[in-house]
């Protein structure tokens, strides 16, 4: 494991520590195995045993969305399992909220499942024989909730979802995205603190996978839950996750924040995912943010252009003294105009952007190579971002993150403008 | 020249297991055959007597209507002319009598075969440990063990009733169990991630998506049973299956021709019915099994299809 394991800044909801799973004859030796470093392949040839998770540690912060992002076969669906015991783990622990899971009698166990946790699965699992209302419901009646009240639950469940409407409809009625909202409903009416997402959108067809993700990102807003999400697709893992592990025989490769993974992939085999990956759906404009080069409408002219060329940069921000922006100055404008005002020469439609908009949405504001002014969410300058550092970002250089302040690098730009 | 073992030694199998019958079983277990005998007897009395008491006239009526309810309206013209044609015949008490028997067994086969089912699904222990015994049950001709229900039990319906009852139980407890297995995986760990006790994982998810299985296994039973009534009329059970044997017994056709058609229209017309009630307990239509339901399921199953 590489970067990113920092434990988060909220208090540890899930704890994983040094977690195993064998399937086979003797565990101990395999183990031994795994620990010695040997191969998957190796070890199954040699014992027939495999290590579905082996030495996986991990640490989930309360509210946060932890993806683990693996092909099938890389262990993810037996890890997410062992955290409710829904397969045992062969060693290790499992702290939930301080709690061993691992050490739980049945009863202790059933408690946990019907309160703290609750699970989504990849292919919906919604009980046929069962109305949608009655699916929702199921974990509160299996927790001896009164009918009543365990109605009023899964219908608020269902309204969170929007299908309130489909309450008294047997679930094959549905569609597939329809059933999967049926199964986060049924998975957000016991009200959990913990919920397991076991590839929940991958049997979904893309545009409705780009939907319900949007749902699941509201409702975590309102919510905050502390969710594990289990997919093979890394774009979903980019867009979903706080932080993401890659899974790899039973192993993470690399845990870290998206921006993390595909700024600084640890290895080839992450490389290869992150290869193909949009990056300006991944980077933020805060991630390139520098300090803004301001003037205010009361400077002069010469002040202008002298910070303009002692900086090399193609335009300064105009703020107000609030802090508001007013306009841009270009350079080719200051050079070319002897001594009129700055609010003369100053152009009013500046580029701006938020920090937290995706790299992906000012391509348009990129293309007028002026420095583009983010704004705070009172409308005050923050900070500035240079056009030209967004594409080597997308470009996918080395390092463009800790890039020196503009100067030598932005000289190609401002000698076009010359 | 002697080529086979036999020549020298013949194995006295057929002699233990008479001396095992005989000298072992029959005096020192009759008793508590005897005390099984009695649940049998007593559903069985009351059925009959229930059925023979209630007026011809009912089941004109009930008849095709259950049949209709459950499938539809050309089972219930069937089962219309069969009701007027097995009274036109003059069977109608005979019938009445083996219906009485094959309701009592198919009951004591439900109530044993369901959770013994039960059981073989959730242990494949004791599944391996009944599977040898199933299969004797159903590859073992039936005459091979009426001699030990006689001794045992003696003669009369009732011992008709628990030779059925040992001829029709395996497809119970074999669909029951395969009904249970078939469960999707995933649906069982949602069960199970949401926190059920095993009973309720039982009873709120395996048995009802195991129903329509468990119907099959239902109607299987209830067939092997209708094929049983001539053979346990033998030991003297009464109904059709005595007309059919003493219509035998003195080469009289036309008479083992009537018990024998008597049998058709009876296992034709129960396993219509029983195979639609479990058509209808298909665990993916939905739960309530409506007239309307009922009646459109055709028409829903295509609904479905289009999708």
């Amino acid at each position: 494991m590489t970067d990113g394991n920092d434990v988060p800044a909220s208090r540890p909801k899930v704890v994983v520590e040094h977690l195993y799973k064998v399937f086979g004859e003797d565990a101990a030796a395999t183990i031994r195995r795994v620990d010695a470093g040997e191969s998957k392949d190796n070890i199954y040839a040699q014992t027939r045993s495999v290590a579905a998770v082996a030495d996986v540690s991990l640490t989930v912060g309360a509210g946060e969305i932890f993806v683990v992002m693996g092909l099938s076969g890389s262990g993810k669906s037996t890890l997410i399992r062992c955290l409710n015991r829904l397969i045992e783990p062969t060693r290790g622990r499992i702290l939930l909220d301080g709690q061993d899971v691992v050490a739980m009698d049945a009863d202790a166990l059933r408690e946990l499942r019907a309160n703290k946790l609750s699970m989504v699965f990849q292919h919906f699992a919604l009980f046929p024989h069962k109305t949608v209302g009655e699916n929702v419901e199921f974990g509160l009646k299996v927790r001896g909730m009164p009918p009543v009240e365990r109605r009023q639950k899964a219908l608020r469940a269902l309204e969170q979802v929007g299908l309130e409407a489909y309450a008294d409809v047997p679930p094959d009625n549905l569609s597939g995205g329809m059933q999967q909202r049926v199964g986060l409903a049924r998975g957000l009416a016991v009200d959990p603190e913990i919920m397991l997402m076991d590839e929940p959108f991958s049997a979904l067809d893309p545009l409705i996978r780009r939907d319900v993700q949007d749902e699941l990102l509201a409702l975590q807003e309102q919510l905050h839950m502390t969710i594990l999400f289990i997919t093979h697709d890394l774009h979903e893992a980019l867009r979903i996750g706080d932080r993401i592990a890659i899974m790899k025989d039973g192993r993470f490769v690399q845990v870290g924040t998206p921006e993390q993974i595909v700024a600084a992939p640890a290895d080839d085999y992450v490389a290869a995912f992150t290869r193909d990956v949009d990056r300006g759906r991944v980077f933020r404009m805060g991630r390139l943010s520098q300090e803004a080069l301001t003037v205010t409408p009361g400077d002069d002219a010469a002040t202008a252009r002298r910070r303009c060329d002692e900086h090399q940069v193609a335009g300064l921000h105009v703020v107000d003294p609030d802090g508001r922006p007013l306009g841009i100055l270009t350079r080719a404008d200051l050079a070319s105009a002897e001594d009129a005002a700055l609010s003369d020469l100053m152009r009013s439609d500046y580029p701006a952007a938020r920090a937290d908009q995706e790299l992906i949405e000012l391509y348009g504001a990129c293309a007028r190579g002026l420095p583009i002014a983010v704004l705070d969410e009172t409308g005050r300058l923050q900070s500035s971002v240079d056009p030209l550092r967004v594409f080597a970002l997308l470009a996918g250089e080395r390092g463009e993150a800790e890039t020196p302040r503009h100067a030598a690098d932005v000289a190609p730009l401002a000698a076009r403008e010359e | 020249m002697a080529d086979s073992i036999s020549d020298f030694y013949t194995l006295p199998l057929d002699d233990w297991i008479e001396v095992l019958v005989k000298d072992w079983l029959v005096p020192n277990f009759r008793p508590l055959f005897q005390a099984l005998e009695w649940p049998i007897d007593q559903v069985l009395g009351g059925l009959e007597g229930a059925l023979l008491w209630l007026p011809y006239p009912v089941f004109v009526v009930v008849v095709p209507l259950i049949a209709w309810r459950a499938a539809g309206t050309p089972v219930a013209i069937f089962a219309l002319s069969a009701v007027l044609m097995l009274d036109l015949l003059g069977i109608w008490r005979e019938t009445m009598i083996t219906l009485s028997m094959i309701i009592t067994a198919v009951a004591f086969c439900v109530v044993v075969g369901v959770p013994v089912g039960i059981l073989a699904a959730r242990s494949d222990r004791f599944a391996g440990l009944i599977r040898p015994v199933l299969d004797i049950m159903q590859t073992i001709p039936p005459f091979v063990y009426l001699v030990p229900i006689v001794m045992l039990f003696g003669v009369g319906i009732v011992p008709g009733v628990i030779a059925t009852i040992i001829f029709a139980l395996p497809p119970m407890i074999r669909l029951t169990n395969l009904g249970i297995r078939q469960v999707q995986g995933e649906l069982v760990e949602a069960g199970l991630a949401f926190g059920a006790t095993r009973r309720q994982l039982l009873f709120e998810i395996q048995v009802p998506l195991a129903l329509r299985t468990i119907m099959a296994g239902l109607n299987q039973t209830l067939m092997l049973s209708l094929s049983m009534v001539v053979i346990a009329a033998l030991i003297g059970a009464g109904g059709l299956g005595l007309t059919v044997f003493t219509g035998l017994g003195r080469l009289d056709i036309g008479r083992a021709s009537l018990g024998g058609i008597g049998i058709v229209l009876l296992a034709i017309l129960l396993d219509r019915v029983t195979q639609a009630l479990g058509e209808g307990g298909r665990a993916d239509t939905g739960r309530k099994r409506s007239f309307k339901h009922l009646l459109f399921k055709g028409v829903r199953r295509t609904d479905r299809d289009d999708r």
